[in-house]
């Protein structure tokens, strides 16, 4: 960036700079994806992918995947949301101590947290959580909220700051609401894409998760992708094509409700 | 897409970058409820964090100090400071602080020419949504897609072998080794860099460079006198902040290599998984010394992040 004196100058080392940086990240993308066409000797065909979509394996593990990142939301939403806006009401002075909580999951890092639930929720333990599948389901559902934490609680907490929760705190107390009503009626509506932005969020970071389900030893998408990897050579890369898809198309619909909400600021 | 331009950039880098730092907005309770009520509100949060966030990382940080029998000792410390240990946190580090500098290094690259560098209006946006999704690509199917592009069959080696006639793999080059996983590694710590460092480089005037180009000021003096005393606490902060995200990375580490890369992760997840297990607590120390190194460059990220706001005010 020495050589910026004039902008044309500067302008050539922007072109390269973006030129490089896409072929990093693009290269990989089409490399995986001749790849996965490849199974077939000679030709391009989607073989690797039919194979891989009629695995009974692959439906079952992506099912339970998204079935546990959908448990992950609703749990995660009913923690944030009223713990959120009740510190952002009445008890302002606990911002500090709740923000630190949520974002202490970037800190201790996952294998440790699952490390921790194993030696703490065993079979002999006063809450033995991992003592039959269900319960160890449950355990795998909490610690994918407390990894998601950071995300939801930010989100939540942004959508929180830009209404005015105060006022309508009070005025659906005039009215004679009560507060599921306010939480339910009130505040979930007024901060959806919030909400959802978080969701999105949580779903891409839980779909494809591997330490947690792997040391929990439960049927999870991620562990199966670990599987299929150490043992077949075209369906891996079909696999990340389409883990690929799932984060964009999670991604995509964030910027989608952003700007739905981008638009509703901006009408009068 | 041109709908979220304006929306998009900034909201993305701040939902994946939590910032405790915002100013609190003072809002007084009406303070018609009475105490106890006031604090049940928050009782399921703390109680949630306690038993599945705190108590876990607790228990570990104790049992670290322990033997076997639950009596106080060093001893696990002591192990940890075996070459086998010191080895593998020496490689975490290695891998770790590269991908953090090159991810620092290319992340700032781009994010300047996306902001600074008068490229046509897209590139911003499809830029920063691209990096939303990058950041989050990373686990199993980054391992897969760097095998196939970087493997022994993978298409870039076999390009470069029937184009280029160059053998990446006579080179020493493996995408098994440090190297193969620092590249890895980067595919998701430079899109981080990207959505953390925008809104720093947003907050650089493009008045101050005029300024100093009027005043007769060079490149170097604009960067050295100007630019660089804004950015420095951004982005040393951020490169903490990528240092702690791949020193706890495991999965990628763990398909790509197996368990033949001894990276601290590796080592603790085939401990957990009962592979080498000979000694619980050693286990436990493993943890404690992961987290002291995330908690400490974590630490580091959040007081550099709290400078550079103060800065800009």
């Amino acid at each position: 960036m020495k050589g910026t004196q004039t902008s044309s100058q500067s302008r050539v080392g922007a072109w390269t700079a973006m030129i490089v940086g896409s072929l990093y990240f693009l290269i990989p993308l089409i490399a995986t994806f001749e790849f996965s066409l490849r199974m077939r000797r000679g030709t391009y065909s989607f073989d690797a992918y039919q194979v891989v979509l009629s695995d009974p394996r692959f439906q079952a593990s992506f099912g339970y995947s998204i079935l546990m990142a959908l448990l992950t939301i609703v749990v995660g939403v009913l923690l944030v949301v009223p713990t959120a806006y009740w510190v952002q009401l009445r008890l302002p002075k606990l911002r500090g101590i709740v923000e630190f909580i949520t974002l202490l999951p970037l800190v201790v890092p996952a294998i440790v947290i699952v490390f921790g639930y194993l030696r703490i929720y065993n079979s002999s333990s006063i809450l033995p959580l991992t003592s039959n599948e269900r319960a160890t389901d449950l355990l795998l559902v909490f610690g994918y909220v407390t990894l998601s934490l950071p995300y939801m609680y930010r989100a939540v907490d942004a959508g929180l700051r830009a209404v005015d929760i105060r006022s309508l705190t009070e005025a659906a107390e005039c009215l004679g609401a009560n507060w599921p009503t306010i939480l339910f009626k009130v505040i979930f509506p007024n901060i959806r894409s919030g909400i959802l932005s978080g969701a999105f969020l949580t779903f891409a970071v839980v779909i494809g998760e591997f330490t947690l389900a792997s040391l929990l030893d439960r049927p999870a998408f991620g562990p199966y992708l670990q599987l299929i990897g150490a043992n077949r050579a075209y369906e891996p890369s079909a696999l990340a094509i389409i883990a690929f898809a799932v984060t964009w198309a999670s991604m995509g619909l964030i910027q989608v409700f952003g700007s739905a909400r981008t638009l509703a600021a901006q009408k009068p | 897409m041109s709908a979220s331009s304006e929306a998009g950039p900034g909201g993305q880098a701040d939902r994946l970058v939590p910032s405790v730092l915002q100013p609190a907005p003072k809002v007084d309770g009406p303070g018609r409820a009475s105490p106890i009520w006031t604090w049940i509100g928050v009782m399921p949060f703390f109680i949630f964090a306690l038993l599945f966030l705190i108590l876990p990382t607790g228990f570990l940080m104790v049992g670290a100090f322990q033997d076997a029998q639950g009596h106080f000792t060093f001893a696990n410390m002591r192990e940890l400071l075996q070459e086998n240990t010191l080895d593998a946190y020496w490689i975490s580090f290695k891998v770790s602080a590269a991908s953090a500098l090159g991810g620092a290094l290319f992340g700032s690259l781009l994010a300047w020419a996306a902001v600074h560098g008068k490229l046509p209006g897209w590139i911003r946006p499809t830029l920063l949504t691209f990096s939303g999704v990058a950041s989050n690509f990373a686990g199993v199917p980054l391992a897969f897609a760097f095998i196939c592009t970087l493997g022994r069959v993978g298409l870039v080696t076999v390009l470069l072998k029937k184009y280029a006639d160059i053998n990446l793999y006579s080179t020493g080059f493996s995408i098994l080794s440090f190297s193969g996983l620092t590249l890895t590694y980067l595919y998701f710590q430079i899109p981080l860099m990207v959505l953390i460092i925008t809104p720093a480089l947003d907050g650089l005037k493009r008045e101050w460079r005029e300024a100093c180009d009027c005043l007769g000021g060079t490149a170097y003096q604009y960067w050295r006198y100007v630019a660089l005393p804004v950015l420095w606490p951004s982005v040393l902060g951020a490169t903490l902040l990528l240092f702690a995200n791949s020193f706890g990375a495991v999965a990628t580490a763990y398909a790509l290599t197996g368990s033949s890369l001894n990276i601290v992760t590796i080592l603790l997840y085939a401990q957990i998984r009962g592979d080498v297990l000979h000694n619980q607590n050693l286990g436990y120390a493993l943890a404690l010394g992961m987290i002291l190194v995330t908690g400490l460059s974590n630490g580091g990220y959040i007081w550099l992040r709290s400078r550079a706001e103060r800065g800009r005010r």
